[in-house]
This record gives C-alpha cells, structure tokens and sequence, in this order.
C-alpha cells in the first residue's frame, strides 16, 4: 500500500484528540472488575481443594462467583481495557475526535452499569427466584423468566440487561466510526480489525444473549451457543486485540509491519474463518454431524490464518530481538503472542474428535481458556497500560522494578496454571473413560487443583504489585521523560501501514 | 475492496459473519423443525415418573410441602420445574455437570443411552443445559437414581452423603435443615429427579461391582 503522505492534515490536529481522561478511567475501570475476578476465581479454586473459608453463605456462593469470575474479565476487565486503549489509538490513527466526548462519558457510566447490573443479578437474582412478586409476573405475561444469570456461558448476563448492553454496543460503534469515516486516505490494518469488530460484536451479543433464550431450544440453541461463545472471543477480543497489536508494535518498535500482504491474509482469513467455528464446542452432541465436521476444518484453517499473523509480528521483530529484552511493553505483547500460538497450536489439535474425547469436560479446557484470556488478551491490555500509563499521568513509572514483577508474576503464573489444568484434563479423561467410580476422578484431581490455587495467587499478587506501582506512580512528582523507550509524549503516529 | 470501508464493514462485517449464521445456525433450527418443543405442561402430562417424584416430595416434607407448593397437582409440578430449571441455571449447577451423554469414552456404559435431540427439544433446555465442564457426573439421567431424600441431604452438605464430594452446599434452599426444602429446594429436587426420567433403565453405575465389563 503506497501511503500517502499525511503531513497536510497534520497541521489541523485538534490539540486534545485524545481525552486522557477517560482513558485512564477505563483502565481503571477495567482493573478493579479484574480484582474483583481474581477473588471470584480464588474463591471457586478454594470451594474444590476444600478450602473454601466461606461455606454456605448464599451471596458468596462459588456456583454464583465463578459466574462474575468469567463476566467481570470479558465485559468489566476486557471491555472496559478495550474501550480505553481504543479512545487512545482511534483518534490518533484517524485524527480526528471521538464523534462526541459527551457520549463518551456516557457510555463509560452505562457500561459500568451493565458490569454491576449483571454482578447483581448473578449475585441476588437467584435468591429473589421464588418471590410472590416474580411467580406473579410469570403468570401474567406468560415468561418463565430467570432474574439472575441466563443459561449460557459469557451470556449470563441478566435478560433484562441485555437492551441496555445493546444500546451500549450501538453507541461505542458510532462514537468510534465517526471519527474513522472521516478519516482520509488507506485505511490502516488496525482499523479493518476494529470496524469489523465493532459490527461482530453487537451482532454477536444480540444472537447468542436474545435466541436461545427465545427462539430456539435444545439442540438448534446448542450451535447458537456455540457460535456465541467462540464469536465473543474470535470476533469481539480476537480483532480488538491484533488491531492494537497492529497499533502499538510498529510504534514501540519504530518501523512498519514486516508484510502488508500478511496483514490482509491475517484479517480476511479470520473474518471468514472466525465465525465458523462455534460448533466445535459440542463435538460428539446430537448437533447435525456434518456441521461439526465442517467447524473442525475451519478451526485448522484458523491456525493456519493465525500462524501468518505471528510469522508477520517475528518478521516486524526480527533485527529489534533485544526490545523483546528491555523494552517491557513489547516483552508483554510477545509474549503474550507465544502464548497466542501456543493456544491455537493446541486448539488445531483439541478441537478434533480424537482428542475430543478424551479431554471434553475436564480441565483442559479450563487451562486453554485462561491462556486465552489472560495469558495473551489480558497480557497484551496489560502491555498497553505498562506503556500508556506514563503517558496518561505525564509522569514516569514509580518503580521499573515492580513493573517486571508484574510480568514476569503473571507470566508465569498463567503459564503453570495452563501446564497444570491441561495434566489435569489428560488424568480426568482417563479416569472418566476407565469407569472408575466418579470421586476418584475428583480426588485424583486435587494435586492440581491445590497446584492451580498456587499459579492464580501469582497472577493475583502480579496484579496487586501493578496496582500498587500504580497508586505510587499517581502520587508522585510529575516528570517530563516517561519510560520504556519513547521520549515524545505526544508525537503523532507515522503512518505504520508497510 | 479489501482495504475500503465498506468492504470490510459489509463482507467481513455483515457478510461473512451472516453467512456462518445462516450455514451454523439456522441449518439445525431447519433440520429440526419437524420436532416439536415441548411445553413443560407436556413434558408433566407425558411422563408420569416426574408426577409420582413431586407426591413423593409431599408424603416425606409434608409441612415444607403444604407451605410452598401446597398440593401435588400438574400444575404446582410444572410450576416446581420451571422454578427449578431458573434455580439450576442461577446457581451456576451447568458449570459444573453437563447433561449429555456422548458417544465415546465409555459415557454410555456409566450413565446409559447417547443423548439424542428428541430429549432437548422442550422449553426447559432454553438455554440448552449441554455444560461446558464435568467437575461433578453427567446428570441427564439422574432422575430416578436416587432418591428425595439423598437428594435434599445432598444439596444442604453434599459431603453427608458424598464424603469426598467438592460440591458446594446450599443451605439456603432450605428452612434450617435438610427435611425442611423451601419451594426453591423442593422445586431443585423436582427439576434434577425429571431430568432422564423419561427413558426406561439406564445403568447404576455407581455400583460397579455389577456391571460385568466382559461381557
């Protein structure tokens, strides 16, 4: 792509493109619903090794936790994260605003909103099932209607949330589009990652929280499931985060993307790909054979699309080796894209029938998503607040040191837990599969489960450490020179596109 | 077309994302529209063990049962599933136990007949109850292999019955103690005893010592 010179436009940059502020709030936001995940997660790890301190208080339930664990990453950490870093890079990609500031600010408040609702109705709505108020308005309109979580995994989200989170979706998509309509000239990857993920998203959302609660049951709602759950990721985290890879890495590095050729592969073969995968959640289901057959095939061909991207990022990389040293930023991003590859590499081979039988329901599963979710999407948010946050505050990091801790906490927290839970998943299948009577399954399990305790209280310490570097970082001095290699503050993106 | 605008916003965007609903979604609902849902009044009317578990609810907790539900008619039973379905879900059980049967590993031989699509096809599997992970057993057919009275001792400290169980308790599906279920613990127990109910036998599998592996 032959990039036009932007240097006439640069001149008419408005000097508050980006609101600063409401990038900070939303990493804010984003790592209090991670905190609060994390004691979701310890409290369902405790509850299986025995441990469990709180036993038998109804609003402290593990059952009703583990749910707030997985929606306070997806829609409190991720979203929120997501939000944030996209309110940094869109205006300064397309340079132009937001549509409108106001908006954006509403749209923080509802969106939090959405995130305490649905923790509320998960939390107090299966303790209000039975009231005579809830058992009247089921015979008056006809609705068997749950208050609290719907039966579906990331789409628990109370059903009389899901308008309001639509309209929330609707409106990030027209806050951010505005300013990439009016944008000139080619369009960078980065931005084809976040124009389709804005429409996959509300798409997404809409089909997998509004049909198999209401149109459809049994099995026709399973593929809908399916395509739900696995088009949150690949169509709602997957795209948000490459297109920041896309962003950030040519910018910490200083030079453009190894291949813009790759580039194009990487996207069009995941936007074709991506949504033809949901079914392979519910391999060996009455779901019609073919389909699952067909979500098997597009799942290899995932990775294949997945392994040009990454070819393309060590290409960008090749001749800096030594940033992945000490610039920590770009050590968080790659890292977190080994451990993208090892996910997929394990997928290609998790998802087929062979392996399906063994390790379907057990914690393999388990260990897979949380490489996913926090060993790389959760990685990489971190990686851009590592980056951005000396930014935002105008001042340098409190201390380098904890930073590393963070990383190399986290790192190698999630990276146990994702070796342990996959062992685990290997012995279950072959209990379950030897007949064995069922706690010995369970009881066979516990070596890992108190191992698994271990490798979250690490990822969780990591976070505390960042938290705390960051409350000393914003009671410091102001200072001119943030760190990890990037003297201007404000500099404008070159054009990265190569 | 593939760096514009509206090339990435209506093919990949819109297009191809419509196109796997079209191939992955709406081909099963297509498929099976031939197969009726059915109404939880159906599913009461059709399958006489879930009626003689819910009287079974009112002769052993006759107080708890009189208060709640008061009398063991279809009607009160279709009320008791449903209740019980929203209890199941909200208390996060589907993280936990799945409710399907595959046809590998065995599965067969420890909990009976591969599910089929005949057995989903019912409005209490809105949201369909397959699970995404087995911490505890399969529980598709569950219903008749205990009884009401493990099954409540069960849910107010599963250890008592199960010493090595991880299951969480709820107490607060009762009134203080395991024979005093409130409507949201018997309605649970309606719910769970339902569940496979509908097929003739299905193996005891947690007395091996009776299934003759070699034959």
């Amino acid at each position: 792509m032959a990039a036009e010179s932007p240097t006439p436009e640069l001149e008419n940059i408005p000097d508050d493109l980006v609101d600063r502020r409401i990038v900070i709030w939303y990493f804010g936001a984003a790592l209090t619903f991670m905190f609060i995940s994390m004691l979701g997660g310890l409290l369902m790890a405790l509850q299986l090794v025995h441990w469990n301190p709180l036993v038998g208080m109804e609003l402290l339930s593990p059952g009703r936790w583990r749910m707030i664990h997985t929606n306070a990453i997806a829609y409190g950490f991720l979203a929120n994260a997501f939000l944030g870093a996209l309110h940094w890079s869109i205006p300064r990609l397309t340079l132009h605003k937001v549509a409108s500031r106001a908006l954006s600010y509403f749209i923080f408040f509802a969106w939090q909103a959405v995130v305490l609702l649905t923790a509320a109705g998960i939390i107090f709505g299966p303790s209000l099932q039975d009231s005579a108020w809830v058992a009247k308005m089921t015979k008056e309109t006809g609705l068997a209607f749950s208050l609290g979580a719907q039966g579906l995994e990331w789409g628990e989200t109370p059903f009389w949330i899901d308008p309001v989170a639509l309209l929330g979706l609707a409106l990030v998509a027209f806050n951010f589009m505005v300013p990439i309509a009016r944008a000139k000239g080619p369009l960078y990857v980065t931005l084809w990652y976040f124009m389709a993920a804005f429409v996959w998203t509300f798409l997404t959302y809409a089909m997998g929280n509004l049909m198999p609660e209401y149109t459809v049951a049994g099995t026709s709602a399973g593929a809908i499931g399916g395509l739900f759950i696995h088009d949150l990721v690949g169509l709602f985290v997957t795209p948000l985060g490459w297109g920041l890879m896309y962003y950030f890495v040519p910018i910490m590095l200083k030079k453009p993307i190894w291949s813009h050729g790759l580039s194009l592969v990487g996207f069009w073969g995941l936007a074709f790909f991506y949504p033809l995968n949901g079914i392979h959640h519910f391999l060996y289901t009455p779901i019609p054979m073919f389909l699952q057959y067909g979500a098997v095939i597009a799942t290899v061909a995932v990775e294949l699309v997945v392994a040009t991207v990454v070819i393309n990022f060590v290409g960008t990389l090749w001749g800096d080796g030594r940033s992945f040293v000490t610039n920590l930023p770009i050590r968080w991003f790659y890292t977190g894209m080994v451990f993208y590859f090892i996910t997929c590499f394990q997928c290609a081979l998790q998802v087929t029938l062979t392996f399906q039988k063994l390790i379907h329901f057990t914690d393999w599963v388990v260990g897979h998503a949380h490489l996913v979710m926090f060993g790389v999407f959760s990685m990489w948010l971190f990686g851009i607040m590592t980056y951005l946050f000396p930014r935002l505050l105008s001042r340098p990091w409190y201390s380098r040191k904890l930073c590393e801790w963070h990383f190399w906490l986290s790192a190698v927290g999630v990276f146990v837990m994702f070796l342990d839970l996959g062992l685990a998943g290997v012995f279950q299948g072959y209990f379950w599969a030897s007949l064995l009577p069922w706690s010995d399954s369970v009881n066979g399990s516990q070596p890992f489960w108190i191992t698994r305790i271990f490798a979250g209280l690490a990822m969780f310490a990591g976070l505390l450490v960042f938290l705390f570097n960051l409350w000393m970082t914003c009671r410091g001095a102001e200072a001119n020179e943030p760190e990890f290699d990037s003297p201007k503050l404000d500099a404008n993106p070159a054009p990265a596109a190569g | 077309m593939f760096e514009s605008k509206s090339g990435v916003l209506l093919i990949g965007g819109l297009g191809f994302f419509l196109f796997a609903f079209l191939s992955n979604g709406i081909v099963p609902m297509l498929m099976y529209k031939e197969l009726p849902e059915k109404t939880a009044e159906q599913l009461v009317a059709e399958n006489e063990n879930v009626m003689r578990q819910f009287s079974d609810l009112k002769t052993r907790y006759p107080e708890s049962f009189e208060q709640y539900f008061g009398e063991a008619d279809e009607e009160n039973c279709v009320a008791a599933l449903r209740l019980g379905r929203q209890v199941y879900i909200g208390e996060g059980c589907w993280h936990c136990h799945s409710q399907f049967v595959r046809p590998v590993s065995n599965e067969s031989r420890r909990w009976g007949m591969v599910s089929e699509t005949y057995e989903y096809q019912n409005e209490l599997q809105r949201p369909v109850m397959f699970g995404t992970r087995r911490v505890g057993p399969d529980l598709s057919r569950e219903g008749g292999r205990r009884s009401n009275d493990w099954h409540a001792v069960h849910f107010f400290r599963p250890k008592m019955v199960s010493s090595d169980s991880p299951m969480p308790e709820y107490p607060w599906l009762f009134d203080g103690a395991p024979d005093k279920p409130n409507r949201r613990g018997l309605a649970l127990i309606t719910y769970v005893q339902w569940l496979g109910s509908w097929l003739d036998s299905y193996p005891y599998y947690e007395e091996l010592d009776e299934l003759n592996l070699d034959n």
